[in-house]
């Protein structure tokens, strides 16, 4: 299995991420909540840059017992990150497109040998 | 830059390089070697209120000049966001909050440079050069404000933005269709320019039906020259109808269809297509599934009410299967659908690529050139050989004119 470096984990901030070239995929190094999360940088949709975009809470609607609307806020545990091109958006944490869970993003695994992050393809 | 996030919290992204941004767009180009086909963008856009000071100047209303330019200056802005954040959902879509930080050249109109770098990204050879703002013209209350902002605009693109572009792009000018007579002058002035080749009405307005007497010298006046007319959609959430959607995306979703279904049927059943059946008609950026939708709905109450239509020599749908289409933004969820929808409206001949770039729903030439169903006939007419022959664009390199030969596009200049 080839591994690729991506940098030192202690210059990784939490909420940052790097992009890098392993074989012919790019691919998208997330710090969230001190996890790393490793996905190709192809979007499903249309091949955009998935892992380059904004990082946002998902938007959630909270409805009453009486099933009436009280209105959208962000998750407190949720995090997305956003393809630039058109706004896809997918699961932190799993790949998966929030739109259609039964799609996702290849997901690789992250290793800290040390102080050094290897991306594993 | 910083973007706003969740909770107050900023995002660190790159700042906007659109060829960078476009970096796996202009993979797909390669693999595809997208350079041996002609690629013709028949809806692209610029946002032309970032010029507004040049245009302005090119009004002819000495009053409405100034109205517009002391409206300009004005500080007091509107406390409640009226559409911030929906086109780019919140900044999720970074080209629009990061746009002012792209750099370009001084001394080049920016809009031409941005314009470049995507169509070279994407392996666009040509595009048509739309407005943004514009779009909502006709929602404007005063016909003489619309007069004097499509004549500025068309002649600020015309004289400032067209001859920059080598060639590589062209327009159909924005018509101020609440005044017929305006129209034509529109027509009669800038027809005969250089990369123009016709007319867009934005179909966003409810009060203009376009079987009205008064466009009829309109209509033949673009037939005469040899042009083309453009209906282009889009969405507004101050439409009666529309009111009681809570999301932008209820109301772009049907908005952009609504508007084009209203024109377009007003367009069939009054035999439009009986009278000017040498005007290439163009219905844009609504989609695609609208098209069997309305077929079979104006055919099927045709065969009960004919004596409404009696122009109608023929279905409205074989009228529609006349007429021209962008295929932006192209509902691609059931493949099923999508190939009987070509197969309805004889995409192969009448269906043109569209962008519709740097908007935030913008399609590639990949979405068409993947489909699985097209022969190499049809990829080739949609993404640009089709729009070759309509408008007499020429081949930039010999791989594409033997391409054009080879599927009966090529007008000789």
């Amino acid at each position: 299995m080839a591994e690729q470096f991506v940098g030192k984990a202690a210059e990784f901030e939490d909420g940052g991420r790097r992009i890098i070239r392993l074989g012919q995929d790019e691919v998208g190094i997330f710090k969230h909540e001190g996890e790393y999360f490793a996905y190709s940088n192809y979007c499903l949709h249309q091949g955009g840059p998935a892992c380059e975009g904004l990082t946002i809470a998902r938007v959630m609607e909270k409805l009453r017992d009486d099933k009436t609307s009280a209105g959208l806020y962000f998750s407190e545990t949720d995090m997305n990150f956003v393809c630039p091109w058109h706004g896809y958006e997918y699961d932190m944490r799993t790949g998966e497109c929030i739109s259609d869970r039964s799609i996702k993003l290849k997901r690789y695994q992250v290793q800290q040998k040390g102080d050094d992050l290897y991306v594993l393809g | 830059m910083d973007l706003i996030a969740d909770r107050g919290r900023r995002v660190t992204v790159e700042e906007l390089n659109t060829t960078k941004l476009l970096a796996h767009a202009t993979e797909q180009a390669k693999a595809r070697k997208y350079e041996d086909m002609m690629i013709v963008d028949c809806d692209a856009h610029h946002y032309e209120t970032e010029n507004f000071k040049e245009i302005v100047e090119f009004m002819e209303n000495d009053v409405f000049r100034q109205l517009t330019k002391s409206g300009m200056n004005k500080t007091r802005h509107s406390i409640v966001p009226g559409s911030i954040g929906f086109q780019d959902m919140g900044g999720r879509v970074t080209r629009y909050p990061l746009r002012s930080s792209e750099k370009t050249q001084a001394g080049r109109q920016r809009d031409v440079q941005l314009g470049e770098r995507w169509m070279d990204a994407m392996g666009v050879d040509y595009s048509c050069l739309f407005p943004t703002g514009m779009l909502n013209i006709g929602l404007h209350p005063l016909k003489e404000m619309e007069n004097e902002l499509c004549w500025a605009y068309n002649r600020w693109l015309t004289e400032k933005v067209l001859p920059e572009t080598g060639g590589r792009m062209y327009s159909m000018l924005s018509l101020p269709f609440s005044d017929p007579d305006e129209c034509l002058r529109h027509v009669e002035t800038f027809g005969d320019r250089k990369h123009v080749t016709g007319f867009m009405v934005t179909t966003v307005r409810t009060d203009t039906p376009v079987h009205a007497n008064a466009y009829m010298k309109v209509y033949r006046a673009i037939e005469e020259r040899g042009l083309s007319i453009a209906f282009h959609s889009g969405p507004n959430w101050g439409e009666n109808i529309f009111k009681s959607c809570n999301r932008f995306l209820a109301v772009h979703a049907l908005g952009f269809s609504f508007y084009n279904i209203l024109h377009c049927t007003n367009w069939v059943i009054n035999g439009l297509g009986e009278r000017f059946p040498k005007l290439p008609v163009m219905w844009v950026e609504a989609g695609l599934s609208w098209i069997p939708f309305l077929m079979q709905k104006l055919d099927h109450e045709y065969m009960l009410r004919p004596s409404e239509c009696p122009l109608l020599k023929k279905k409205p749908s074989d009228y529609m299967r006349d007429m021209y289409y962008s295929t932006q933004p192209m509902e691609i969820q059931d493949m099923g659908a999508l190939e009987c929808t070509f197969r309805m409206m004889n995409a192969e001949t009448q269906l043109l690529y569209a962008s519709d770039y740097p908007h935030w729903d913008f399609d590639l030439p990949s979405t068409i050139y993947d489909l699985p169903f097209l022969t190499d006939k049809a990829r080739h007419n949609i993404l640009g050989g089709t729009a070759a022959r309509l408008f007499g664009l020429q081949p930039r390199n010999e791989a594409q004119k033997q391409n054009l030969i080879k599927y009966g596009n090529y007008r000789p200049a």
